[in-house]
């Protein structure tokens, strides 16, 4: 089969790159390995619920329109939102239609699916950033007696054994598990590497509302001075819950969690931390200091005195004198090991030479270098800070179907 | 930051580093560097160590000169102090490790040092090494680093310096994350 573009992915990106080609009246086709908002479906957590509140996660054409603008979706929600975004834009989406194969052929891509091939001279991915656990070399020397878990198999706490818990990684997964878990009887530790520290609401409004309105998350990739660590930073210390609570460590260690280091090895059943961990949590609160005198700085210019609360800081992150720095995994004090240590693509089926060494797609803001016609969408970053937003989709995708558009129109047909 | 109109220098050229890291990242392969030093036994704890040459960037390295460090206990130790410890030696490559970063990192961020102080220490149960406590560590139970900064910057920014500083060092992380060790012999 024939087509102008292949989009390999039915979720949020995808769908909204769908919208705009048909505005242009761009043929296409999205290919779906299960059904619409598939990762949304299958790989959650039962209790989780989007960062973003209601009334910031729109998509093309689609804003909000339901009655609690400041909630924050679960993921039957989220799920319901995306099927009737498919719907409403009319996208040509074959679901149950696996992509196991892309490759280069003389005038563009061949895209071979369990369910037919299509030929086209251009390929959006928007089969998004998490599709794997990016678990650290250390996993393999765990002991046996010791079960392990990463969230994208992880339900809820009822599937672990009764006994101690480590988390191992403080982003928003690992935080909201750590509390989750803790809170179901099983005493949690938590290993905390690098970690970005946020309020969930500052001066009264959502901090992101201050995140958008103070352009933080329109930051643009070619704009970022260090792009590798931008792309690199973990997911921020944020749940979505109907009383908008902080979840942070503070918070986490106020319930009784423990928090040791970066995990740096285990080494004959147990598990050493890094004596680093006051310094991690310093740079999170000095980092979060700064963002809180963005807003300030942003707050007088864009809003009316009195529309805020008055500014304020918070505490820093208590640590204790002598944090751990081992745990014998082989004394029964733990049952289980969550890796949340972070998620990545899976590009198994990717033959076009795209890939570094590290096996991420190498892009310039999501036009794929060295294969022309090949864009990428739904990252980390990709564009904007909030690329891998619900939200971040829009942008990204209106400017990166206008690229792929004038790439057609320049190409011999 | 600074009022004066005067550039920022520290003395670290932050360009040579930053150039370094574009093509490193490309040709990841002169990121291998070995570092080196021999030592040989003098007389009873004395030891003499030796540092010249490394390996980094594809090839063979050398400092600007050879480097001879001695190493003893003190006299309270029966030993004749003909030099500074060997858990010296790593306070040393702690502090000058740290300090190091926070010029560099300071230089990277506009910002002007005047003056750059720190003191570190490292408390032992010295019952580990004696064998005198089989639950007592052989090796530091904590060490502490204090820094006297002056620089052109608020004190948030400098709190700022040495946090990252301590991101980017080598000899913390060395300290504070194991590290594999083999010995051999002959």
């Amino acid at each position: 089969m024939r087509t102008a573009t292949v989009v390999v992915g039915a979720g949020h990106a995808g769908l909204a790159v769908s919208h705009f080609l048909s505005q242009r009246s761009i043929d296409h086709v999205v290919v779906e390995r299960g059904e619409v908002a598939n990762t949304w479906r299958t790989q959650r957590w039962d209790a989780l619920r989007l960062l973003t509140p209601n009334w910031l996660s729109g998509l093309p054409g689609f804003a909000y329109d339901g009655d609690d603008p400041d909630g924050f979706m679960t993921m039957s929600e989220v799920i319901e939102l995306i099927g009737r975004y498919a719907s409403a834009v009319d996208a040509p989406v074959r679901t149950r239609t696996t992509v196991t194969d892309v490759r280069n052929v003389e005038d563009g891509y061949r895209v071979t699916t369990d369910q037919g091939t299509w030929e086209a001279p251009t390929v959006m991915l928007a089969s998004g950033g998490f599709n794997l656990p990016h678990v650290p070399d250390i996993a393999a020397d765990v002991p046996a007696s010791v079960e392990v878990i990463s969230p994208l198999d992880y339900r809820r706490p009822d599937q672990l054994p009764m006994g101690g818990v480590l988390v191992v990684g403080a982003s928003a997964t690992g935080i909201q598990l750590a509390d989750e878990i803790h809170r179901s009887g099983r005493p949690v530790t938590l290993s905390v590497g690098e970690h970005v520290r946020l309020p969930r609401v500052y001066r009264g409004r959502d901090v992101m509302w201050w995140m958008t309105m103070a352009g933080v998350l329109n930051e643009r990739y070619d704009e970022i001075d260090d792009l590798v660590r931008g792309r690199n930073i973990p997911s921020p210390q944020l749940v979505g819950t109907p009383d908008r609570a902080t979840l942070d460590l503070n918070a986490l260690t106020a319930q009784g969690v423990a928090l040791v280091g970066r995990i740096g090895a285990i080494r004959d059943g147990v598990a050493l931390f890094s004596g680093s961990l006051r310094n991690v949590c310093a740079l999170a609160d000095l980092k979060l200091g700064r963002l809180l005198d963005r807003f300030d700085e942003w707050a007088p210019a864009g809003g009316v005195d009195g529309e805020f609360d008055p500014p304020h800081r918070l505490e820093p992150t208590r640590v204790d004198d002598e944090p751990r720095l081992s745990l014998d995994l082989l004394s029964g004090e733990i049952s289980t090991i969550v890796w949340a240590t972070g998620f990545r693509p899976d590009y198994s089926w990717l033959q076009v030479p795209v890939l570094d060494r590290k096996g991420y797609l190498r892009h310039e803001g999501g036009v794929v270098t060295g294969a022309p016609g090949m864009y990428a969408i739904g990252l980390n970053l990709l564009r904007r800070r909030k690329s891998s937003f619900i939200h971040g989709a829009e942008d990204d995708a209106r400017e990166l179907t206008d690229h792929l558009a004038a790439y057609l129109d320049a190409s011999p047909r | 930051m600074t009022t004066s109109e005067a550039p920022t220098d520290n003395g670290v050229n932050v360009q040579a580093l930053l150039d370094a890291r574009t093509a490193l990242v490309d040709s990841p392969e002169g990121a291998q560097f070995t570092w080196r030093a021999s030592n040989e036994w003098v007389k009873g704890t004395h030891s003499q160590s030796a540092i010249n040459n490394f390996f980094g960037l594809g090839g063979e390295q050398s400092h600007r000169s050879s480097w001879s460090f001695d190493a003893d206990h003190p006299e309270i130790f029966a030993s004749e102090d003909n030099g500074v410890t060997p858990v010296e030696f790593v306070l040393v490559g702690l502090a000058s490790c740290l300090t190091a970063g926070v010029a560099a990192v300071a230089q990277n961020r506009g910002i002007q040092l005047n003056s750059v102080k720190a003191t570190i220490e490292g408390d032992m149960d010295i019952l580990g090494i004696l064998g005198g406590d089989p639950e007592v560590r052989n090796g530091f139970n904590g060490i502490r680093v204090h820094y006297d900064i002056d620089a052109d910057a608020t004190p948030e920014e400098i709190e700022a310096l040495v946090a990252q500083s301590q991101k980017r060092s080598a000899v913390f992380d060395v300290v504070t994350n194991p590290t594999s060790v083999t010995v051999e012999v002959n």
